[in-house]
């Protein structure tokens, strides 16, 4: 019966202690581990902020060079494109260059200048009415008024072509002057 | 073996008829057609349909295609009425063969003029007798008889209406020539060339690329034309049976050929100086010489039939107009005043006129002027779409001419005083540049 109750007494004392002693082995642990993860963490945390930052900044350099890139190469492509869609125009059975004919010559004066290695070839283009002949020497005539007023402002010879298409290429087939003020052109291909 | 044999037959039966009938008294020329104003007033003629020898259903359809081909060919040129047959009085199967015809039955009906034929078909070659009447005197004019396989009828028709014609007129007329023109049927501008009535066109240029102006060389062996082949108007000169021949391809523009006539010389428009010029060739395309010099367009060069002159387009008053070089003096003088828009200038080859498109008013028309004198100016189209490129026919009774006057643009013929205007053909896509071939082509 005694021994029992020593046991009972035992354990009273055993297993508070017990709990105690893990209790505060636990706590003085935990203590410990809390203050490394914190430092860790926050290098970490910075560590890893400083990185997106600099991803960031370099990705913001990248996409501002891309867009300067892309933005030069969209005004090259836009000046390209401008160079072959911008024609000019003649009055009917004329070949001398209108004021507006001699300005669009001057920005494509200003391509040619800027892209030495490139050569075009000049088309003239008539409107429908008259004869196939006689029109085919007035593109001619038109191409050539466009070709040497390029030469007068500095462009290489060399550089240009001309081909007379006559009546043959309507920009507009329709039959009105409307069409036809669109069909006597000088038209204008990068080779 | 069969087609040498063909040959020979069509040789000995197209080239020298088998024999002729044609009495003394008919070799004197008739004054039946005025060339000078033969529209005025169109001789009727009876073509009765023609008697067939055996009676045989293939002969009998053969012998109305013939009698019909010779009356549409003769009615083409513009200087014939051709009588119904319905208004006929004589019994065509016993009246109108041989010697005993009761020309009182063709004068009742007011026919001037009377052609008969009988034909015989054995073994799929005909045999052809015909022959032209003046009604009122009773007389043969010209009888001839053809032999050849049925395929040749078409050729024996022509060759008899060539006869006629010139024992009429004292020309050999059209009937062998052919006409040249521009198509856009196949997808691009091509060469076809049909005969003078626009039957049996064929393609002649298979570019795949733009392809104009055909123009004949005199003895029409030769076709030069424009071809934009690679990629740029260059002067092609080819022989038409062997095609052989020669390319000019300079800088610039390369156009508007004219052969000089009775030479292997041709005129055309060259821009490799910077402005287009009318230069001589020889028939391999090497330079002569220059014709024109002179600031602005030179173009269109067409010769006079003794090739002393030459007409051509101009730029140089500011529009252009048709001025003629005499090409010994070189001296030029201004021929067209009227209008601001005149070109595509053809001479006739009688000499005496010039045919040309001019535009006025926002229409273009077919004019003629006389070469000489005060330069009298005729209208020949109007009120009928643009009318442009027109090309005599060998005789110079007739001008073909493209048109619009039905939409797209077609070739049409007209007699050279404006009259019969009559479509030629119509192809798909739409036909430009008529150029009519010299009158005998051997081919």
């Amino acid at each position: 019966m005694k021994k029992k109750l020593w046991i009972c007494v035992a354990l009273l004392l055993v297993i508070p202690g017990l709990l105690m002693v893990t209790s505060c082995a636990k706590k003085t642990v935990k203590a410990d581990t809390t203050q490394e993860d914190e430092a860790a963490k926050l290098a970490a945390e910075k560590a890893r902020q400083e990185e997106i930052d600099r991803q960031r900044d370099r990705q913001r350099a990248i996409d501002e060079e891309n867009l300067q890139k892309e933005a030069a190469r969209r005004k090259i492509i836009a000046a390209r494109n401008l160079f072959m869609s911008e024609n000019i125009y003649f009055d009917f059975d004329k070949y001398n260059l209108k004021p507006e004919a001699q300005e669009v010559l001057k920005t494509k004066a200003e391509w040619l200048r800027n892209n030495s290695g490139e050569s075009i070839i000049i088309e003239g283009h008539c409107d429908e009415r008259g004869t196939n002949e006689y029109n085919l020497a007035l593109g001619d005539r038109r191409a050539q008024s466009a070709n040497n007023f390029l030469i007068d402002l500095g462009i290489a010879e060399s550089r240009l072509t001309t081909i007379s298409y006559g009546e043959e290429q309507p920009a507009d087939p329709r039959h009105n002057e409307d069409a036809w003020s669109k069909n006597r052109r000088a038209h204008f291909v990068i080779e | 073996m069969l087609n040498k044999r063909v040959i020979k037959i069509i040789f000995i039966c197209l080239i020298a008829p088998v024999f002729l009938i044609e009495s003394a008294h008919c070799r004197t020329e008739y004054d039946y057609i005025d060339i000078n104003n033969p529209f005025i007033r169109k001789i009727p003629i009876a073509v009765p349909l023609f008697k067939s020898m055996s009676g045989s259903e293939k002969e009998k359809v053969l012998s109305k295609e013939a009698s019909n081909l010779l009356s549409r060919s003769l009615e083409f040129t513009g200087y014939f009425k051709i009588i119904d047959r319905d208004a006929y009085l004589a019994d065509p199967k016993t009246d109108t063969i041989g010697s005993n015809i009761n020309f009182k039955n063709w004068t009742g009906i007011g026919a001037e003029l009377l052609i008969t034929g009988s034909l015989f078909l054995k073994d799929n070659v005909i045999e052809m007798e015909l022959r032209l009447y003046d009604t009122f005197k009773g007389l043969l004019i010209v009888g001839k008889r053809y032999k050849g396989v049925v395929n040749n009828q078409r050729k024996m028709i022509h060759r008899f209406c060539g006869e006629i014609i010139y024992k009429l007129t004292g020309n050999r007329g059209i009937f062998d020539s052919k006409i040249a023109f521009v198509s856009s049927g196949s997808g691009n501008k091509n060469i076809y060339l049909c005969e003078f009535d626009g039957h049996n066109s064929e393609q002649l240029t298979y570019n795949k690329s733009i392809t104009l102006s055909p123009a004949w060389s005199s003895d029409a062996k030769w076709i030069a034309y424009t071809s934009y082949s690679k990629g740029k108007p260059d002067l092609y000169i080819k022989n038409l049976k062997d095609k052989h021949g020669a390319v000019v391809a300079k800088k610039g523009i390369n156009i508007s050929p004219a052969w000089v006539p009775g030479k292997f010389q041709l005129a055309a428009t060259l821009s490799f100086s910077g402005d287009p010029e009318i230069y001589l060739l020889t028939g391999k395309g090497e330079i002569v010489k220059n014709l024109t010099n002179n600031w602005g367009i030179d173009v269109s060069p067409t010769f006079s039939p003794d090739g002393k002159k030459m007409a051509f387009v101009s730029s140089r008053s500011g529009f252009p107009q048709i001025y003629i070089m005499d090409l010994d003096s070189g001296q030029v003088k201004r021929l067209t005043f009227q209008g601001k828009y005149n070109t595509s200038p053809s001479w006739s080859p009688r000499g005496d006129k010039i045919a040309y498109s001019g535009m006025q008013n926002g229409e273009i028309n077919i004019y003629t002027i006389d070469v000489k004198g005060e330069g009298l100016t005729v209208q020949l189209t109007q009120n009928s779409g643009n009318n442009e490129s027109p090309t005599w026919s060998p005789d110079g009774s007739l001008i073909a001419f493209s048109s619009t006057r039905e939409g797209p643009s077609r070739i049409y013929v007209m007699t050279a005083y404006g009259t019969d205007q009559r479509r030629l053909l119509a192809l798909p896509g739409e036909q430009t540049n008529p150029e009519w071939s010299p009158g005998v082509i051997d081919n």
